[in-house]
């Protein structure tokens, strides 16, 4: 993997890290997943979406909540995919071989959210494209807006 | 040549920059598998999104006939009419 780009930051508001450690535990051993959308790297709204995906060890969005999403709810506010997160139950906060293989959205970054350590969750991200790794530094902002 | 009608496509942001980052294009289509042909030739570079060397859909990309999965329909020899909107969404997955 290469290091941390400079050009690769995203800011997450603390609520949504929050939300995505939720939905993790709520979830697992089952791995969740979902959306956030905002404008020009501004996260605006987390989307808690189904994993349609049989078994522990895999997720797939429901096409028709993304098709929702992509084509009605974000261009009516104005907004696009920022990031897709899902979570690693028993992994690290690292992309896996299926994550690399199954990236088709390259302008968004990946999040994914370990909870290898039940009590210190961790979140990482990530731009996936052309069977590239490249980890973005990811804020942890204190305050949405 | 097909002239079935225009057909409207929705483009989703990953595959724009193949319609030169248009987010809705025209073309035409019997069938989805029609459809692709013509966006294939098109749009150089979007056929082999779509579909694989055998022709067939992949398996993450899900094509939608107003609003409805064509897996749910007739697959790729589902029928189109002029109108018709078609929306088109890579897979969003993964695993450990």
């Amino acid at each position: 993997m290469e290091p941390a780009a400079d050009d690769l930051v995203f800011a997450l508001p603390a609520a949504m890290r929050q939300e995505i450690i939720d939905h993790a535990r709520q979830e697992s051993p089952r791995e969740c997943c979902g959306l956030i959308s905002g404008v020009k790297e501004h996260a605006r709204r987390l989307y808690r979406l189904t994993n349609l995906a049989v078994g522990n060890s895999l997720y797939e969005i429901d096409p028709r909540e993304i098709y929702e999403l992509e084509f009605r709810e974000m261009p009516n506010h104005g907004t696009e995919v920022l990031a897709i997160y899902h979570s690693h139950p028993a992994s690290p906060a690292y992309p896996s071989a299926t994550d690399l293989a199954l990236a088709f959205w390259p302008e968004a970054y990946y999040l994914i959210c370990s909870l290898v350590d039940p009590v210190a969750p961790e979140i990482r991200g990530f731009r996936l494209a052309e069977g590239r790794v490249r980890e973005a530094t990811i804020l942890f902002e204190e305050y949405c807006g | 040549m097909v002239t079935d009608g225009a057909v409207h496509v929705l483009i989703p942001t990953p595959l724009r920059r193949f319609t030169a980052g248009e987010a809705k294009v025209v073309s035409a289509g019997a069938t989805v598998n029609e459809l692709l042909d013509n966006l294939g030739a098109g749009f150089p570079g979007l056929g082999e999104r779509l579909r694989d060397d055998d022709g067939q859909i992949r398996r993450f990309v899900n094509i939608f006939v107003n609003g409805s999965n064509i897996r749910e329909l007739q697959g790729a020899d589902s029928p189109l009419h002029a109108g018709d909107e078609v929306g088109i969404i890579p897979a969003m997955a993964g695993g450990r």
